[in-house]
């Protein structure tokens, strides 16, 4: 009977330090920066940062299902896939792909290989295109990238592309126009001032709502982030690829705006500003002095008629 | 002949009787009818990533049915003393070992059968067509495959002492060779010798299980693959098991039962 007892009182005694040291643990927890419980999110305790490999493999996975399963392993050769392609075709993201994108798997290296290849997806085709099938009348089938490109802005938010990528596709292909906005928008509220959601939202404007001094407000915002984003850097990060993209299409559009309302001198502008990032220089000089032309004679004109 | 039929007949019951299908089947459609009831961008059409789901866990449930249950035959026979008896009637051991074969091979079709009905059916709720030609080849290359798998479970079950053992061999075998046995050549083409040389005779060795793995072509409605290449990896998989089953015989042949 005594002995029980002193059990009793010895598990009680453990109980009450057990949960004194808790307590005191979960203090000093909720106070640690890498406590992740802090984000509320169930992703976030389990697994940590390790959610962007998985949002990367979820990214390259829509990539998978724009090929119709057609798409190089890890064994393959890969040059032509470094951008994804349902990412470069929507014109926003620049492509650094190089190589035969068709040919990845190269010639049979054997009977087997040979084989092999009826059993699985053998031609390159794209799903706004028809998919295998060819059929440009199923170009909506695009949708099934959908749920990857979904489950990866989930899991990495910061990941610009997959919002801009999403929000293409709803709206070009599927006339998910509001559904689009709003992808972008979420992109934004993770991403705030980031000036290629910025752009393609404003192509959201010029494009499917006609609203063009909309189109400008946003693209000039993403004008002045994009400058603010750069200032300080040096020039070779400032001018690289990815970023003189983005610059070229800003004041591309910018230019494109200002023609479609009739502001030349600020289209001439613009054509300069892109003309510097721009990788056909020519081709734009000569546009600008077509447009200097007719400005030319638009001022002329008006003259001679006074007279 | 008859005696092969009689001793897959009991091998079937024993497996209808268990439960192992039925739990995997229930799992497969909760998890289907989970991620179906999901919905992206309000568009009700998007189908390809609930086709892959349920597809994976078809696969995986099916490697699961015939591995696990193939594995337990002839070991399980042998510590419960039944064999014994079974093989005191005028029953050769290559016909045993032909009817627990048939058996798990017949079970596991049945099992495949409807998994493949399902799908068809979770499919054509979304998609509105039935792609029949293409679901009977793609099931029928999978059970074709699951013949060389059964075959290859069962000559562990003769040179491997325990069951888990067994499983757990053939199940990483059956698992590397499907995900890496289209590329060991390409492999071994980067090694230096000996080990280039070692990698290309295995990739020529192997049985290509994932030469019957259509999961690709069908989620992404690819057309059917020509009749006559579709023939030739059905022999290649009879072939294949034809040489397991030989195998086998060999080992069961010589085997003190104790």
């Amino acid at each position: 009977m005594r002995t029980t007892r002193s059990f009793v009182l010895l598990a009680l005694l453990l109980v009450v330090l057990c949960s004194g040291l808790a307590a005191r643990i979960d203090r000093w927890f909720m106070c640690w920066p890498g406590n992740h419980e802090a984000s509320l999110n169930p992703l976030d305790v389990m697994i940590g940062s390790a959610q962007k490999l998985f949002a990367g493999s979820f990214y390259r996975e829509a990539d998978v299902y724009y090929h119709s399963g057609y798409y190089p392993t890890i064994f393959d050769n890969r040059a032509a896939f470094e951008t994804a392609h349902m990412a470069e075709d929507t014109g926003a993201v620049a492509s650094h792909n190089q190589g035969d994108e068709a040919g990845f798997m190269g010639p049979p290296l054997d009977f087997i290989d040979a084989f092999n290849r009826y059993f699985i997806p053998n031609r390159h085709t794209h799903l706004d295109e028809g998919g295998p099938t060819d059929d440009l009348s199923k170009s909506q089938d695009v949708r099934e990238i959908l749920p990857w490109l979904k489950i990866s802005s989930e899991l990495d938010p910061e990941n610009v592309q997959t919002y801009i990528v999403t929000a293409y596709w709803l709206r070009t292909r599927m006339d998910k126009v509001a559904e689009g906005e709003q992808v972008l928008r979420e992109g934004l509220r993770h991403n705030p001032n980031n000036p290629q959601l910025l752009y393609e939202l404003g192509l959201v404007y010029f494009e499917n709502y006609h609203d063009l001094p909309r189109a400008r407000n946003i693209w000039e915002a993403a004008l002045r982030c994009w400058t603010e984003q750069m200032a300080g850097k040096p020039d070779s990060e400032k001018l690289n690829f990815d970023n003189k993209f983005l610059l070229d299409q800003l004041q591309t559009h910018l230019a494109l705006l200002e023609e479609a309302t009739g502001h030349f001198n600020a289209a001439i502008a613009h054509w300069e500003q892109a003309k510097a990032v721009s990788p056909e220089p020519d081709a734009l000089q000569k546009h600008i002095d077509d447009l200097k032309q007719m400005l030319a004679r638009q001022t002329k004109a008006p003259a001679a008629t006074a007279h | 002949m008859n005696k092969i039929f009689a001793i897959s007949n009991v091998v079937l019951l024993e497996m209808y009787r268990r439960k192992d299908f039925y739990v995997l089947f229930i799992v497969t459609v909760l998890i289907t009818a989970v991620m179906g009831s999901v919905t992206f961008f309000k568009d009700a059409q998007i189908v390809r990533y609930l086709k892959a789901i349920c597809l994976f866990l078809i696969w995986a449930s099916s490697l699961f049915i015939a591995i696990g249950a193939t594995a337990r035959q002839l070991p399980a026979e042998r510590e419960s003393r039944t064999l014994f008896p079974l093989m005191a009637k005028p029953v050769s051991r290559a016909q045993i070992l032909l009817g627990k074969f048939l058996g798990c091979w017949l079970a596991c079709g049945v099992a495949l059968v409807i998994f493949y009905a399902f799908f068809g059916c979770v499919a054509a709720a979304r998609e509105h067509q039935w792609p029949l030609a293409n679901y009977f080849q793609a099931w029928m290359l999978h059970w074709a495959m699951l013949g060389i798998v059964v075959a290859m479970t069962l000559f562990g079950s003769l040179v491997l002492t325990a069951v888990s053992s067994n499983i757990t061999i053939t199940f990483i075998a059956t698992v590397a060779i499907l995900f890496v046995g289209r590329h060991l050549h390409q492999v071994a083409l980067s090694m230096t010798e000996p080990s280039a040389i070692i990698i290309t005779g295995l990739y020529y060795v192997i049985p290509h299980l994932e030469l019957f793995d259509l999961r690709d072509l069908i989620i992404h409605d690819w057309p059917l693959i020509p009749w006559g290449i579709w023939l030739i990896a059905l022999a290649y998989a009879a072939a294949y098991t034809a040489l397991l089953l030989l195998l086998s015989w060999l080992v069961f042949r010589k085997k003190v039962l104790q």
